[in-house]
């Protein structure tokens, strides 16, 4: 393989990187501005942290997002789990395949429609929007992420560990709790911590779906940015870049160790 | 007194008519859709035997296996275990455990966690279980290894994993799913006696199910050759290999010379055998064999049983047949030649290389004799 750094691999990298990461950067830069202005450097400060702790409304937003976040993609996970479940297991019943295009469809369905079907939904029966409606509408789309990936690690799992466990004793209900579950396991974590993401940056169907009372971070901050972006914004966006880049670092450095160590292991029992 | 095969037996209860079956299978039908895995068998397995159900993939022996395990419910008919009648109890009500081709260990639980699983689920008090797992693990060897994961572990100590978890919980039946497949042929060999080791040692009936008759012989008190969803044969390796009841089990099993001919000849249990290709008469000594002048019958003959001469035999009884000696084997242990015979046909001949040194050796295209008594092979009528 050709390793040498020719002038145009070089160029192509760091246009790449600058298209991806130029926006972040400086959106990162200028939340550190002295200046109220978001275009003209004014020095090092941290002041807009401390004024953006001290807004109220920031505060309840993030405490609303969080909380709709950890509810939707928990009911999530649990949906998303069962439906991938009957997904590979039951192969042969009626109407699998509606079933299965149906559990897809939000994958490809445009928010805005999804949104607008849910907020007719809830106007429809009488449901009061706000806080519940939005985890309601949170629940529906991520589910079939949740499904999506739970379902391509359930297909190469090995049915006969379940056989093993029921052969050993063990009653269905204690055979998925002990041995299906766990197995599957970091597949339903990605799948919660990719419902959870979700959940945190949709401005679409939470603008749709949430009522008086009821706002999320990011329906916060595109209510601001209407009014004109200040360095709090920028702020808020870089804190929220810590977090997502933190728990990336993380999961991807313990799985990285994981491979490794289980490598390494194989090695070890190969040899002896 | 003459038996078939070399050793004798101690443990035959299949021949005592007061014996009960520990394992009855009555007339048992399983299909899927319209394919039947397995037709009308029936079979009796009785207590401590090691049963081995031998056959080519897609013969319906799994799926026998996965029904006593209780994983499958038989389309018709019905499966007693120590006589109670099978029918709609689940796997994890039954008295039986199974050892899974593919092992099946827990991948998320320690080595020590896999053995327990099952004591668990009886409910065994703590101090039980720990005692029981360090028997089991000294039952296979394994104590240094009690914390370690499956994927720590080699093929063959995975495959001892796997078979003191389902002996731990002390069941009536074991059943194992080609227990030695995964592993290399040294270990294999090896593990084989270890296997019969242990069900001597914990008094267990086993069922195996296998495709490879030398495993199958080497362990098995008795072989189930079964084809197409039925069992053609059930006897001991001995009687399966020296008295095949059928063209089918007589090909399946070890090598063999057919010829396909008809009865020229009855009397005293003696049939002479008219093979017309080759205008040859094959007189054979099979007293048990009932068959009327003129029926075709078919004569089976193992290569072993052939010896190769440069002179004919001067004894009339002894069957010969003069050919070119057209392939030789030489596998160490035993050369095989083949003979070819005037008509074309190709006879196979085994013989041990019991001595170092040979005085004036067989080579390609010497002209022979391939010669057998006549109680050499076997008459088939079926």
């Amino acid at each position: 393989m050709n390793t040498t750094w020719s002038r145009f691999n070089i160029a192509s990298l760091v246009f790449g990187f600058a298209f991806l990461y130029l926006p972040i950067v400086l959106l990162v830069v200028f939340s550190f501005n002295e200046s109220r202005l978001v275009t003209v450097w004014a020095g090092f400060s941290t002041k807009w942290y401390v004024s953006l702790f001290h807004n109220q409304s920031f505060i309840d937003a993030a405490w609303v997002t969080i909380r709709v976040g950890l509810v939707s993609a928990t009911v999530a996970t649990i949906l998303g789990t069962l439906g991938a479940l009957a997904m590979t297991r039951y192969t042969r019943f009626r109407g699998r395949l509606l079933f299965s295009a149906m559990i897809y469809a939000p994958l490809v369905m445009p928010e805005v429609i999804t949104g607008l079907s849910m907020l007719l939904l809830f106007v429809a029966i009488g449901f009061d929007r706000g806080l519940w409606t939005m985890i309601l509408a949170h629940i529906t789309f991520s589910m079939c992420f949740v499904a999506v990936v739970v379902q391509s690690r359930l297909v190469t799992f090995d049915r006969s560990l379940e056989e093993a466990a029921m052969d050993l004793g063990a009653t269905p209900v204690t055979t998925f709790f002990k041995v299906t579950l766990p197995v599957i396991l970091p597949a339903v974590v990605s799948g919660w911590m990719l419902a959870f993401t979700l959940s945190l940056d949709d401005l679409v169907i939470s603008s749709f779906t949430s009522g008086p009372g009821a706002t999320t971070l990011p329906m916060r901050i595109y209510s601001q940015v209407r009014l004109g972006v200040t360095p709090e914004i920028n702020a808020a966006c870089t804190i929220l870049i810590a977090i997502v880049a933190v728990g990336v670092i993380i999961a991807s450095i313990a799985n990285k160790r994981r491979e490794v160590q289980k490598a390494r292991d194989e090695q070890a029992a190969a040899r002896n | 007194m003459k038996s078939l095969g070399s050793f004798r037996r101690t443990f035959a209860p299949w021949n005592d008519p007061a014996a009960k079956p520990f394992i009855a299978i009555e007339n048992v039908t399983k299909k899927f859709g319209d394919f039947a895995a397995v037709n009308d068998l029936s079979l009796n397995i009785y207590n401590r035997e090691f049963f081995a159900l031998l056959g080519a993939s897609g013969c319906g022996k799994s799926t026998l296996l996965r029904m006593l395990a209780g994983f499958e419910e038989p389309t018709a008919g019905r499966i007693l275990i120590d006589g109670q009648d099978m029918r709609g109890i689940p796997p994890y009500k039954r008295p039986v455990n199974m050892m899974f081709q593919s092992y099946a260990l827990f991948p998320h639980m320690t080595v020590e966690g896999n053995i327990a699983f099952g004591l668990k689920q009886e409910g065994m008090p703590k101090g039980d279980i720990e005692a029981r797992v360090a028997e089991m693990l000294k039952l296979v060897k394994l104590e240094r290894f009690a914390k370690r994961k499956p994927h720590q572990l080699s093929g063959g100590q995975r495959q001892r994993v796997a078979l003191a978890r389902c002996v731990a919980k002390r069941p009536k039946v074991l059943l194992l799913d080609e227990p030695l497949g995964a592993l290399d042929k040294k270990l294999r060999e090896e593990t084989q006696f270890e296997l019969m080791d242990l069900q001597m040692k914990l008094g267990l009936t086993f069922v195996v199910v296998t495709h490879d008759q030398e495993e199958a012989m080497t362990m098995a008190d008795r072989i189930a050759v079964m084809d197409k969803g039925k069992v053609m044969q059930v006897a001991t390796p001995a009687e399966v290999y020296e008295a095949p009841n059928s063209k089918f089990v007589a090909d399946f099993i070890g090598n063999v010379n057919m010829f396909e001919g008809t009865a020229a000849a009855v009397a005293n249990g003696k049939i002479d055998i008219a093979v017309a290709p080759e205008n040859l008469t094959i007189r054979t000594d099979a007293a048990s064999k009932s068959c009327t002048v003129g029926q075709p019958v078919g004569f089976a003959i193992r290569p072993e049983k052939i010896r190769v001469s440069r002179k004919q035999p001067a004894d009339p009884s002894i069957n010969s047949a003069h050919g070119e000696l057209y392939d030789i084997a030489y596998f160490g242990d035993m050369t095989v030649f083949h003979v070819k015979l005037e008509s074309g046909r190709i006879i196979k001949a085994a013989s041990l290389n019991a001595v170092r040194t040979v005085e004036d050796p067989l080579g390609y295209d010497d002209m022979v004799w391939v010669n057998f008594d006549a109680d050499a092979g076997i008459v088939l009528t079926a």
